[in-house]
Parts: structure tokens; C-alpha cells; sequence
């Protein structure tokens, strides 16, 4: 291959040689493409990096589905999807970010960026108070896993408005003769704690989930193995937030000194994709640790 | 022109030098503010979904509804926001293939653990193993 050699005769501006285009490359569009596609390989090792925390949930949620049952109650819903849609927004903004670089408006690139940074303290905002209300109510993970007294009210008193447990005489109901008799024959489910159909609104429901709404009728004694996955992979998360937030202001620093246009805007367009990875990321945290019934 | 030969170079394209911008794909305003309306929208069917009474499918169609929709979610943020649609497929293929690994990783693992892991420990998951 004919490779250009490093120095011609000509001075780079009027050669066409645009500073940022590195020697080994032939052309900008080259360039701007490997380099992309490096940065494609990196977001697909965080992917699997984040993948291996989804796989410790996936085997401890179908192990003991009725500790994540209990569990949710302690995570604010409204927090969580207040802090999804400033994650997105976020995303938004700094998609917009990249566009203004690629057309060279640089007062809206920095408004674009000052925004992301804005998006990305808030959720981190969040996610501190979330942590907060979690320590003091001594919800930690394993080794630290104490509740507080009201804390312990607060799982009772969410598992009698779900129906889940009777009143706090928790003695096993007696339901009305049901149709199979299964006293006799040795197994061990005790279908006298299922709700028939004529007893609770969610009869039919209940009784489709047997085994896991008999368990759910005593809180399980293991509920900080759902706050260890929480806290790993919610603090995981975080602190990728945090590297993009040194990542986006080490962006804005740059664009203040103008170095971001339509001819130079790769370090814009990367941040930015991994900015939309954290959020990727955080849209499937979201479901799977707030939104559990 | 102070080179010392002109001749005519066999590696590129009619013997000039590519040195134009490298701009690439710009994505229109109305195509971000529409992602990010829908994105919000989804967001809202998501916890929507789970919170109110009238759509109680059971906990486990809750986890399939909710995976479905952060998946479109995820797929509009990839495609838009992150470009996809309009590089060279070769992102897109890398991406793919990180998929099918933590497919492949999460089905493995679930598979395996559910053939035997509840029943190595007496009372250790009681819900699979009474």
C-alpha cells in the first residue's frame, strides 16, 4: 500500500492536511470510523461487564423469587422513574450535543453539555438519597443488614395491604374444605394457606402461584441477598456515572476552547456513546429492581 | 507547486489527496425530540404496567412486559441515539455479538442452577425446592 509519507513539501494547511488525522491513516473517514468502532469494542466489554451482575440477579431471582417479592417494597418507585427520565433526558441532551459539534454551533454544544452534566449530578443527587433513606433504616447488605424497627413495620404493613399475610395474630388460615384432599397423601404444600377463589380479590391469581404466595405469607428471613444485588449493581452503575461526569467536563473544558467542530468532533461523538450506555444500562436496572409487584 | 514529480499515485482515487471533513450523519432535531417523547412515553407504560391493579398479569408477565419494553427502549437509544441506524453495520454486528454472549451467559447459568442449586443446601431455596 502507498502510504503517504509523514512529511510533504507542502505545509500541512495548504496540503489539505487537517492536523488531527493521524499518519496511518489514509483518509479522515477512515480514521473516524476505526476509531468508532474501538470504542464500540469497549462499550461491548461493558456490556458483558454489567452482564455478569444481570446474571447473579437472573440466578437469585429464580432461586428465591419470594425474598425479591418482599424486598421491592423498600425501593421508592417515583425515585426511580423520576431518575429514568433524567437519565433519558440526559441522553437527549447529549445526543444534541454531538449534533452541534458536527455543525459547528458552539454556544449550543456547551448548553448541551452544561445540561448532561446537570442530568448526571441529579441522578447521582438521587441515588444518594436513596442510599441514605437505605442507611438509616438499616437496609445494607449482608454482614450489615439490620432493620430498624420501622422498617420491619413497613415490610408487615406492605405485606398486609398486598393481601400477602393476615393480620398480625399470623396464625395459618383455615380455608373451606377444598376440593382435593391432600392430607393424606404425604406432600408437603399446605393447601389450607392458598386463597380460594371465593376469599381474596386475587383469588384465581393465588392460586396459579401457589408455592411462591405460601411463602410469600411469612417474610423470608435472607432479605439482604436482594440489597447485595442492589446496592452492586445500583453502585456499579454509579460509579460509571461518575467517570462520565469527569468524562463530560473534560469534554467542556475543550469546547470552551474551541476545539470541537464540523472537521474534529470524535471525542464528542465517543463520550457520547458511552454517556448512552450508562443510560442503556440503567433502562434495564430500572424494571428489574423497582418493578417488582 | 513545489513537489518534484507530479506523477499520478495508483493508490488514490484520481490522484488527490480525501481530506474533506469527515462529518457523517447528522440526526435531525424532530428525530431526537421524537426518541426522547417515546422513550418517555414507554416509561411511563412501564411503570404503569406494574403499579396499577387493572394490569396484574402475574409477576412473572410483569418481568416479561417490562424486559419487552426496556428492550424497545434500548433499541431506540442504540438505533438514534447512539447512531447505529446510520454507521457502518460493523458497530451494530459487534453489539449483536455482545448480545448473544450475555444471552448465551445468562441461559447457561439460569439452566444449570436450576437443574440442581436448590437442592445442595437443605431449605436453601424453598420456594423451587419444598
Amino acid at each position: 500500500m502507498g502510504k503517504t509519507h509523514a512529511s510533504s513539501p507542502l505545509p500541512p494547511v495548504e496540503a489539505g492536511h487537517n492536523p488531527h488525522l493521524a499518519h496511518h491513516f489514509d483518509t479522515e473517514q477512515q480514521q473516524f470510523e476505526s476509531v468508532k468502532l474501538g470504542m464500540w469494542i469497549f462499550l461491548a466489554t461493558e456490556v458483558l461487564l454489567f452482564s455478569g451482575l444481570f446474571c447473579a440477579y437472573a440466578v437469585y431471582r429464580s432461586n428465591h423469587p419470594e425474598v425479591f417479592r418482599w424486598a421491592h417494597v423498600f425501593l421508592n418507585v417515583k425515585l426511580g422513574a423520576i431518575n429514568t427520565v433524567v437519565l433519558i433526558t440526559s441522553s437527549l441532551s447529549m445526543a444534541w450535543a454531538v449534533r452541534a459539534a458536527q455543525l459547528g454551533q458552539q454556544r449550543l454544544l456547551k448548553i448541551c453539555l452544561v445540561l448532561t452534566l446537570i442530568g448526571a449530578m441529579g441522578f447521582l443527587g438521587i441515588k444518594y438519597v436513596e442510599y441514605k433513606n437505605k442507611w438509616h433504616e438499616g437496609l445494607l447488605w449482608a454482614g450489615r443488614y439490620q432493620p430498624t424497627a420501622e422498617a420491619q413495620q413497613e415490610l408487615l404493613h406492605a405485606g398486609q395491604r398486598h393481601g400477602q399475610v393476615s393480620a398480625p395474630a399470623t396464625a395459618p388460615r383455615e380455608a373451606p374444605q377444598s376440593a382435593p384432599a391432600t392430607e393424606g397423601d404425604g406432600l408437603k404444600i399446605e393447601r389450607s394457606l392458598i386463597l380460594l377463589p371465593a376469599e381474596g380479590p386475587a383469588g384465581l391469581k393465588a392460586a396459579g402461584v401457589g408455592r411462591v404466595a405460601q411463602l410469600s405469607q411469612q417474610v423470608p428471613k435472607q432479605l439482604w441477598w436482594f440489597f447485595g444485588i442492589y446496592f452492586l449493581m445500583t453502585g456499579l452503575h454509579g460509579i460509571h456515572v461518575i467517570g462520565g461526569i469527569g468524562a463530560i467536563s473534560w469534554l467542556l473544558v475543550r469546547s470552551m476552547k474551541g476545539q470541537f467542530g464540523p472537521r474534529y468532533y470524535t471525542p464528542v461523538d465517543l463520550v457520547g456513546l458511552y454517556w448512552h450506555l450508562v443510560d442503556v444500562i440503567w433502562i434495564f436496572l430500572f424494571p428489574l429492581l423497582y418493578l417488582i409487584r | 507547486m513545489a513537489e518534484a514529480k507530479n506523477l499520478p499515485r495508483g493508490d488514490l482515487p484520481t490522484g488527490a489527496r480525501q481530506h474533506g471533513p469527515a462529518t457523517g450523519h447528522v440526526v435531525s432535531v424532530r428525530i431526537l425530540l421524537g426518541v426522547w417523547a417515546l422513550l418517555l412515553v414507554l416509561t411511563l407504560l412501564t411503570v404503569q404496567t406494574v403499579i396499577s391493579p387493572w394490569a396484574d398479569f402475574g409477576s412473572r408477565m410483569d418481568l416479561y412486559i417490562a424486559l419487552a419494553i426496556a428492550t424497545v427502549k434500548a433499541a431506540l437509544v442504540l438505533l438514534y441515539f447512539m447512531h447505529l441506524r446510520y454507521d457502518s453495520p460493523l458497530n451494530a454486528m459487534w453489539f449483536i455479538f455482545a448480545l448473544f454472549f450475555v444471552a448465551l451467559f445468562i441461559g447457561g447459568l439460569i439452566g444449570d442452577s436450576q437443574q440442581y442449586q436448590s437442592d445442595l443446601i437443605p431449605g436453601y431455596a424453598p420456594a423451587m425446592n419444598p
